[in-house]
């Protein structure tokens, strides 16, 4: 579980985060959705570290990360795996030296050990027979699952996704979805996911806290988004009349 | 002006305090160091010696002008060549070369990486990243720009060699003679110093302006190009110092 606690950020006189407090779950998908601009990146960057926050502090489970030196950051870091928009491949790599690479660093395994976790890891996200492949050889949707591969390969007790579905056809962020969701029920991971994408929200939100203008305007669950009277998250989440429509007609079907 | 020079040096230095720390995996950092002592040394190479055999052959004919009707013996051209080169030409022109070549390489390199989030997720496995991308650069470039300075000393003066013999300024027995004359041996260690110190200032200004890079495709180039002014100068001025310190 990981705590953010009256979390602050600002950049000279700009505040982004303006008191942050929200729990992110074990074994759940935990979703940080919100307008651009509303703090949604820099909200994941304070909870993996990249940023220091201004005021306020994270929580590890009763580790406190945010008073932590930089050598206990490392090794909290050893626990977490994240998945960048870009997938942040490593360009001169192949994929299997991509996914190979935390485990080189970290690792005493021995070379066959090695290559059977980068296997298992590309089997598990559906990419076998692509080992020797450089990522300009891939597709997006390849570089987000071989991102995925590499963020699991250390067996991680926390996910990091930011905005894994940005650039995908809908069939293939759906395919992404499900892949996170699984990994995350398996193993028991807390998964944190930056996302825009309303499938998302309403296929795989365990957990899901709307952040607008640096605030948390909305926390709940998929369940809980279509009998929102929230204003903020009825904007956000319907703001095309097609899914309002849509939640319209769910609303009135279940009426008696 | 000053604040914000007082505030890049301490970030230069804080920088290179991050950069020597213990490495996480000693095998990689030298698989890495390998691969760039390999694109430092192997890769600058060519351009070394082609740059060096000119800059012997125009010391050797520039000098055999000066020399035109004066009581000065002309095996003096050897002699000149030598301790020029060995002095101030090959490690100076060497590693203002390289800065180019390579200082701006190293800076496109990280500065790339910055902007790609490579280092933001290397960061977040636990690498510490001054230590995995910059220490091996610089170590790697410690340790091969001698050897590509010491190769540059000899190609130059193998070019004042041919410059001066094939255009009849000087026949190739006065040459050598001139070589042997007055060798002062601490000259060659003058140039190592000169060598060591050159490539740490070349990779490591050249690394720190690729590490800390912000914005887009424009800032990456005005970051390769700072890399190599600021390299220049810095080389140029420790030029000066090491000079002054080593022949007081």
């Amino acid at each position: 579980m990981i705590i953010a606690e009256n979390v602050f950020k600002s950049f000279g006189e700009t505040k982004v985060l303006k008191g942050i407090t929200t729990s992110f779950y074990a074994g759940k998908n935990n979703l940080i959705i919100g307008k651009s601009g509303a703090g949604k990146t820099v909200l994941l960057k304070l909870l993996v570290g990249l940023l220091e926050p201004t005021e306020g502090r994270i929580m590890y489970g009763d580790r406190d990360f945010t008073a932590m030196d930089k050598k206990s950051k490392r090794e909290i870091r050893m626990e977490v795996g994240m998945l960048f928009q870009g997938s942040a491949l490593f360009d001169s790599m192949t994929v299997e030296e991509n996914i190979r690479f935390p485990l080189d660093m970290f690792t005493s395994k021995t070379k066959k050990e090695k290559l059977d976790r980068v296997n298992y890891c590309l089997d598990r996200v559906e990419m076998v027979g692509v080992n020797d492949r450089y990522p300009s050889e891939t597709s997006g949707g390849m570089q987000k699952r071989v991102g995925i591969a590499r963020a699991i390969v250390l067996e991680p007790k926390y996910l990091f996704c930011d905005e894994p579905n940005s650039g995908l056809d809908p069939k293939t962020a759906l395919l992404i979805d499900e892949l996170i969701q699984s990994i995350t029920y398996e193993n028991d991971i807390t998964t944190v996911i930056n996302t825009h994408d309303m499938n998302s929200v309403m296929g795989i939100g365990d957990n899901i806290a709307l952040l607008n203008e640096g605030q948390i305007a909305w926390q709940g669950n998929k369940n809980e988004v279509m009998d929102t009277d929230n204003t903020f998250l009825e904007n956000f989440i319907f703001a095309s009349p097609f899914l309002q429509r849509l939640r319209n007609d769910a609303l009135a079907n279940r009426r008696p | 002006m000053f604040k914000s020079l007082f505030f890049h040096i301490g970030q230069y230095l804080l920088l290179l305090k991050q950069a020597i720390a213990r490495p996480e995996k000693p095998a990689m950092y030298w698989k890495e160091m390998m691969r760039q002592m390999n694109d430092i040394g192997i890769g600058s190479l060519i351009i070394v010696c082609l740059i060096s055999v000119f800059i012997g052959a125009v010391t050797a004919v520039q000098f055999s002008y000066q020399l035109q009707d004066s009581f000065i013996p002309p095996y003096y051209i050897g002699y000149i060549v030598r301790d020029t080169t060995i002095i101030e030409m090959a490690p100076m022109i060497t590693c203002l070369v390289l800065a180019g070549k390579v200082g701006s390489n190293i800076a496109a390199e990280i500065g790339g990486m910055r902007q790609k989030e490579h280092i933001d997720a290397m960061e977040i496995m636990g690498v510490n990243t001054a230590a995995y991308l910059i220490t091996p650069k610089v170590l790697a470039a410690i340790v091969v720009i001698p050897m590509l300075v010491c190769v540059a000393a000899f190609m130059s003066i193998a070019g004042g060699l041919i410059a001066s013999v094939a255009g009849g300024m000087i026949t190739q027995a006065d040459y050598v003679l001139g070589l042997q004359s007055f060798f002062d041996p601490y000259n060659v260690f003058m140039m190592f110093v000169k060598a060591v110190v050159f490539a740490f200032i070349l990779t490591s200004v050249a690394a720190y302006q690729g590490y800390y890079v912000k914005g887009g495709s424009i800032e990456l180039g005005a970051a390769s190009t700072q890399a190599v002014v600021y390299s220049n100068i810095m080389i140029l001025l420790s030029d000066y110092m090491i000079a002054m310190l080593l022949t007081q």
